[in-house]
């Protein structure tokens, strides 16, 4: 197209770092070197140019983690290599957290101040840095790191949590959990210094599944037992049998069996999966191209199960997608993870390539003939990618803002082809699925919950962590599973379902985690938060803090959402200040209105559900009385 | 076009220069200026050597295929790389596309009609549209594209030396006599003078006086200095215009026009054929007349009352003598915005493509010919003394002298100046906004210069919108298409030099 | 040098041949039910194409005939059986059997409070529409206190032909279509930031003259409120001399290029003040370019002879 650029160009380092991505210029036009005798006489673009924009956002990755931000030069030279307007790339870069459009420190401290580490200590941890360190935002150690309140990381388990990214030439991320002030404070030195130590290698099982090694367990049967980097040790452990299986009974036979499981979607919408997956089997021979995408964007604050499968058994989300593409006839698989689980990133970018190299993905699976491969691709910093066509609108390089729906994911989703998007613990139930059969998989459970299902138990538990149940167990029984209630020990709320779920109160404790169970109570499963907090907890801070989260997430797309965020926030603050408009009533009135209004007319479900936590309270206690 | 390109066409663009349209491209072919033919000879030599033709087409709508296909073999893909400098693999690949696409457009504009053999460049590429039966169809077909709101208009109404409205040939008795006994006069039978023949008969004394309606030719014609010469030795000249123009100051009588599209009713044609109706949205200033009153006054005093003027009557009036407007009334032109001609008559929708009848069994109409063009290289040769080729265009935001589009500020007009890649200004050791004389071998003129990538070396650039800032037509040669009658305004022979006082 | 074919006599008109058609599609018939009525519309169509069949007017605000219906602002909603949450008029396409309530209680909620959303957060004095739809759905957007959050800011002014004026910015993303795919392809604009902070900006916020702007004056064309607005309009406006009532419009056509753009010529007084397009013009369905959209001031500027 017609690119109007700025003066601004992009350094060499900058332009290094793209082309990492993007491969080199292929003539002056691509922003290479101008070769006057070829590039005058001909040039070459168009359509072809324009469809890598599925390129943007590696790419503005590549410069944030190489450069540190993401200069008018940068983006720039990124529009050129893409075909793309400036401005329409600003836009996109804009709308992620963890792209900064202006200059800023190299060493980045992002430190959890969400709902989970706020239980657990991240108030002082802040307040400490803000003493060491000046205000968050601020440059400190000499003008090259700065430390920054951040949403919650997923790493509940262990909170209060941070991560430190250092930009450079060769970029780290560490996570350190749990963290304190002088802990995050030493490796802003070493970021600063060249010196960040690698992620560990082996992931701290105890601290994250406490049932680890259980023979009853299932889906995180090989977390912490199997070696994670280790194609023969998955293979070893019963690993991709489940393919072989599913390759002799052909994707009608996978479908039926998947059908009859009658597995839900594991994300949080609770969808069956077979009726996703006969979806696109039904559209084969269309000429249109299927694709399997795994979501594994968790960003719901609280949950923390998809990361610990991708770090501790990322073969088997591999498997559980080539099934997938089996059974749907796709042969391109994407999984989007979450920008901030650098450890999962590695984890799985090496399974995909060992899977490669073993056969177990590419042109001839099994040496079968079938052809699949999966890419990976890094949210970068946006709640609302979760969402499936927020999901679909980011990989292909535009602002996540969710689509309106119908049409559905399965008539066109991801580059408006057939797609089937499953959630990351959802894919590892696929393999049990086959290797038990569907039947035999529904029996477990009970209605139509159906198989196992793993709960994130975080905040004021004595061992907080990751557990797996059959379907059944009630809200009590997890958390005798974690020890029991901590903190003090007197249990004021549990928070189900995340930021986007509801509270319950301790008299619903009997309630059966089931999607029946909690549907009958108003509450819902989402994506298996099960957060404790005991009678310290100020459960008004915790509601501001939650109306921040959606006001700090919400994409701005519609007006019921991207106001309607704002005001419940504002009348939430006057209520807990003491300074309402008018009587509390009212104001609770005023918060009901709108909490209707967004979840009648808002998009997508976080404009739907940002008013669930606090009308679920509203329900349980009388808070502003 | 780039609404077409959203939904998935492909497009190629073949200019001298990269055009903000040809970085739209899928492919762009930057040949040499005044090349067009042999390029367009040699798709047609690939089309066939490739089998790619639509043979039945070939055989049932045209003439004359054999002896195309015969001339046509010398153009080779390897003498088309050396002679316009597009590699010859893009050339075939381009000729392919074309070929096998199942709906394919030529569209042109000013880059293939003007210069001197303007109407040889459209026939060979008509010659493609033929070869493969992109035209008569929906969404196929060759489209020159317009570059002013009415200059179909003024064909349509018989502003043409040798038709009258309608495009009814003046030298058809049958059709005179029509307009004849309908206007109660005679008219001359003979065809008259195309404007650049205008200006020779000038030279040559024998035409001594002229009526300049709407039309600035002192800076929009070639050779501005022979131009501007032969109008000054005119007997007696008329302009009626709505501005002072160049043109105006050297006229006898001026009379104030109205603003034809604001300021009087009418029509206008555009260039997809479609009739559509101007309206007065604001009077005009004291003292100035619509064109139509001012002719209808001319008349009174030539003796003839013609009574008071009336846009819909004189448009009735036409719609009676002209059988493509037949069926569009004031009424129609409203209720559908605009019909396409031919419209023989109050039920006919007005055509949304020509040429139909190419494609009727039996055919209708006589068969479409291929025509053998030669190449003829642009008369404004280079040599030792002119070593660079000069080209015109326009911009987005102006439009030809400048004499509408100089009146609003607009934030993209820049001072002109003549654009050169980077790597001539290296060559001539000058930098942006350095002043250059730019010679040719009519006359010179001062300019700064400014780089474009999307210029090679060799080849420069310039517009004729300000001639206050840079006389560009002072440089342009008058050779002119015997056909058309258009100068070639795209190719002239420059020299450069820096100027002493940067 | 055409010797190898004859070509046909100039002098003779060629015969006429067949009608030339674009070929069209077939579209089935789907009925549903619109506040109790039934109404038939062809497949394709959307509830409000049903809706205004029946006459049932429903508001909009992002939407517009030429443009892709971003169904953002949400005051098109409408209550459907069977769906968890009101869907878009604007952009849910009519199925068969549908069930719709337009003017439901639960409908007339989420329209009041949209309408409440945006007038406390933007300035909405210049926005034709809004003031009657606050009247209809009873919004009053005091309810949100003295101090709430808004948008407010002061008017971009970088150039001379277009004023933006964010703080009268609901974001309908109207200009970012009529500036990128739906229309001009310049992409000078995009949405830039997230949330309430989510705004309509050029690359880093450069100003327009530094953007690929090419002033083709669409973006204005479409904006519902007056953010966007031609200067001659804004400085007529701000010097207390615009007044509609004293306007004419008259369409007319573009006296630039060979396209025929349809040009509605606002005159007050007999001077020209602004110019426009009609979007349901099938040439170019309100598009313009510079040339049409601000070049018409050659017939209001006297202009001086031109020296030689």
């Amino acid at each position: 197209m017609d690119l109007h650029l700025t003066e601004a160009r992009a350094t060499a380092a900058e332009q290094s770092a793209v082309d990492k991505i993007l491969g080199a210029p292929a003539s002056g036009w691509d922003g290479g070197e101008r070769n006057v005798a070829t590039d005058s006489r001909a040039a070459f673009g168009g359509h072809e140019a324009r469809s890598r924009r599925h390129l943007l956002l590696p790419a503005l990755h590549a410069v944030q983690s190489h450069i540190g931000w993401v200069s008018p030069g940068a983006l720039n030279y990124i529009s050129v290599r893409l075909d793309l307007a400036p401005a329409e790339a600003h836009g996109v870069a804009s709308f992620y957290g963890m792209f900064s459009l202006t200059e800023q420190p190299a060493v980045v401290a992002h430190v959890c101040d969400d709902i989970g580490c706020l239980a657990l200590g991240a108030g002082a941890v802040c307040g400490e840095l803000e003493k060491k360190l000046g205000p968050a935002g601020s440059a400190c150690l000499g003008g090259r790191a700065t430390w920054k309140r951040s949403t919650c990381l997923g790493l509940c388990e262990r909170a209060p949590a941070a991560v430190i990214t250092a930009a450079g030439e060769k970029p780290r991320e560490r996570v350190v959990a749990p963290a304190d002030a002088g802990a995050i404070q030493l490796l802003m030195q070493d970021g600063v210094a060249g010196k960040l130590p690698a992620e560990p290698d082996a992931l701290n099982i105890r601290a994250s599944v406490p049932q680890a090694g259980r023979p009853e367990l299932r889906l995180l049967k090989r977390v912490g037992q199997v070696d994670p980097a280790s194609v023969e040790a998955y293979q070893g452990a019963g690993g991709y049998e489940a393919l072989r299986l599913a390759l002799d009974m052909g994707p009608e036979a996978v479908v039926r069996e998947m059908i009859e499981s009658r597995l839900l979607g594991r994300g949080g919408a609770a969808f069956p999966t077979g009726k996703k997956w006969e979806a696109l089997l039904t559209q084969r021979g269309q000429g249109r191209t299927h694709y399997v995408v795994c979501n594994a964007d968790e960003s719901e604050p609280g949950t923390f199960k998809d990361r610990i499968l991708m770090e501790g058994d990322p073969f088997a989300i591999l498997e559980g997608m080539t099934i997938a593409g089996l059974a749907t006839g796709a042969q391109k698989g994407y999984i989007y993870l979450r920008g901030e689980y650098p450890l999962a990133g590695e984890r799985i970018a090496h399974a995909i390539g060992a899977a490669r190299a073993k056969g177990l993905l590419g042109d001839n699976i099994l040496g079968r003939g079938m052809r699949f491969d999966i890419e990976l691709r890094r949210g970068a910093g946006a709640y609302i990618c979760g969402e499936e066509t927020a999901l679909f609108n980011s990989i292909e390089g535009y602002r996540g803002e969710p689509r309106n729906k119908p049409p559905f994911p399965t008539q066109a989703g991801l580059f408006r082809q057939p797609t089937v998007v499953n959630n990351v613990e959802t894919l590892v139930n696929v393999p049990e699925i086959i290797r038990m059969g569907g039947a035999a998989y529904a029996r477990i459970g009970v209605g139509n919950s159906t198989g196992y299902r793993l709960f994130c138990v975080s905040g004021h538990a004595v061992r907080p962590g990751v557990y797996e149940v059959a379907f059944g167990a009630t809200l009590r029984q997890i958390i005798e599973l974690a020890g029991g209630v901590g903190g003090n020990g007197r249990l004021q709320a549990v928070l189900l379902g995340g930021a986007a779920g509801g509270f319950v109160s301790p008299k619903e404790l009997d309630t059966p985690l089931t999607f029946e169970g909690t549907r009958a109570i108003g509450a819902s499963l989402g994506s298996g938060v099960v957060m404790l907090f005991d009678d310290s907890a100020d459960l008004q801070q915790i509601l501001l803090r939650i109306a921040g989260f959606f006001s700090h997430e919400s994409c701005g797309q519609c007006v019921p959402c991207r106001v309607g965020v704002v005001r419940q926030e504002e009348t939430l603050k006057r209520l807990v200040h003491r300074r309402p408009l008018g009587s509390p009533a009212e104001e609770i009135g005023l918060l009901r209105e709108m909490g209707q209004a967004m979840r009648d007319a808002s998009i997508c479900g976080l404009g739907q559900t940002a008013s669930s936590a606090l009308e679920s309270a509203l329900n349980r206690w009388r808070l502003f009385s | 076009m780039l609404k077409a390109v959203r939904k998935g066409a492909k497009m190629y663009v073949i200019d001298p220069r990269r055009t903000t349209s040809a970085q739209w491209a899928d492919v762009w072919l930057g040949l040499d200026v005044g090349t067009d033919i042999i390029l367009a000879n040699a798709m047609g030599r690939e089309i066939i050597a490739a089998g790619l033709t639509n043979a039945r087409f070939i055989e049932h709508a045209t003439s004359g295929f054999e002896a195309y296909k015969k001339f046509v073999e010398k153009f080779t893909l390897e003498r088309a790389e050396r002679e316009t400098g597009v590699p010859a693999e893009v050339i075939r690949q381009t000729a392919h596309a074309y070929a096998r696409a199942e709906h394919a457009e030529l569209c042109w504009t000013l880059g293939i009609t003007e210069h001197h053999n303007a109407v040889d460049n459209v026939l060979a590429l008509i010659n493609l549209a033929l070869l493969t039966g992109h035209v008569g169809r929906y969404a196929s077909g060759i489209n020159p594209l317009r570059g002013q709101n009415n200059v179909q208009g003024g064909g349509d109404m018989g502003a043409l030396p040798d038709r009258l409205p309608g495009f009814q040939h003046v030298e058809n008795d049958e059709l005179r006599g029509k307009f004849e006994r309908a206007w109660g006069a005679k008219i001359d039978p003979k065809r008259g003078l195309r404007l650049s023949e205008m200006f020779d008969a000038m030279e040559r004394g024998e035409l001594t006086a002229l009526y300049v309606m709407g039309e600035n030719p002192v800076d929009s014609e070639a050779d501005r200095h022979r131009a501007r010469k032969l109008l000054g030795g005119l007997g007696f000249m008329v302009v009626q215009d709505m501005f002072y123009t160049e043109t105006a100051a050297l006229a006898d009588v001026i009379l104030p026009a109205a603003a034809g599209w604001c300021e009087s009713e009418g029509t206008v044609t555009s260039s997809e054929r479609r009739v559509q109706r101007v309206r007065a949205a604001v009077p005009p200033p004291p003292g100035v007349r619509d064109d139509v009153e001012i002719i209808f006054d001319l008349a009174r005093r030539l003796g003839h009352d013609w009574g008071k003027p009336n846009s819909e009557g004189l448009w009735n009036e036409l719609r009676q003598l002209s059988p493509i407007h037949g069926g569009m009334s004031y009424r129609r032109l409203e209720e559908l915005g605009g019909i396409q001609w031919p419209c023989y008559d109050e039920t006919h929708p007005g055509e949304i493509y020509l040429h139909g009848r190419l494609w009727a069994t039996p055919l209708i109409g006589p068969r479409a010919p291929f025509s053998a063009v030669e190449f003829a290289p642009p008369k404004d040769a280079l040599d030792a003394e002119y070593p660079m080729r000069l080209t015109t265009g326009r911009r987005l935001d102006s439009y030809n002298t400048g004499v509408q589009s100089g009146r609003y500020s607009s934030p993209l007009r820049q001072e002109e100046a003549l654009e050169l890649c980077p790597e001539d200004g290296a060559r001539y050791n000058v930098r942006e906004g350095e002043k250059v004389r730019v010679s040719s071998r009519r006359g010179s003129v001062i300019a700064p210069v400014r780089f474009d990538s999307g210029l090679r070396p060799g080849l420069a650039f310039l517009t004729f919108h300000a001639h206050d800032q840079v006389a560009t037509n002072d440089l342009t040669i008058d050779a002119i298409d015997p056909k058309s009658g258009t100068a070639e305004f795209k190719a002239t022979a420059i020299r450069i030099e820096k100027c002493q006082e940067n | 040098m055409s010797e190898s074919a004859q070509a046909p006599s100039p002098l003779i008109p060629l015969p006429r041949g067949p009608v030339p058609q674009a070929p069209a599609r077939a579209r089935a018939m789907i009925e549903i039910k619109m506040d109790g009525r039934t109404v038939s519309v062809p497949e394709g169509s959307t509830i409000i194409d049903a809706a205004r069949q029946l006459g049932i007017d429903i508001p909009t605000l992002c939407f517009l005939e030429s443009l892709t219906p971003v169904n953002v602002c949400r005051i098109c909603v409408v209550e459907l059986e069977g769906s968890r949450t009101l869907v878009p008029a604007c952009s849910r396409k009519a199925e068969p059997g549908m069930v719709i309530q337009t003017d439901s209680e639960r409908v007339r909620l989420s329209r009041r409070m949209v309408l409440e959303f945006l007038a406390s957060s933007v300035n909405v004095s210049t926005a034709p529409m809004f003031a009657e739809y606050m009247k209809r759905y009873g919004a009053r957007p005091e309810r949100f206190g003295a101090s709430p959050a808004t948008v407010a800011q002061m008017p971009k002014i970088d150039n001379d032909l277009y004023v933006r004026d964010y703080a009268k910015c609901i974001l309908c993303y109207k200009c970012v279509e009529a500036c990128g795919t739906d229309a001009q392809n310049t992409f000078a604009i995009a949405v830039a930031g997230r949330g309430f902070s989510a705004h309509i900006a050029t690359e880093y916020d450069v100003p327009l003259p530094d953007s690929a702007c090419v002033y083709c004056g669409n973006c204005i064309g479409v904006c519902p409120t007056g953010a966007l607005m031609f200067k001659s309009e804004y400085d007529l406006r701000l010097a207390g001399q615009w007044n509609e009532s004293r306007q004419t419009r008259t369409d007319t056509i573009c006296p630039y290029c060979g396209v025929g753009c349809d040009l509605t010529v606002h005159a007050q007084d007999g001077k020209i003040v602004r110019v426009t397009s009609p979007v349901d013009h099938s040439v170019t369905h309100g598009n313009l370019c510079i040339k049409g959209r601000f070049g018409w001031q050659f017939v209001e500027i006297q202009p001086a002879p031109k020296k030689s």
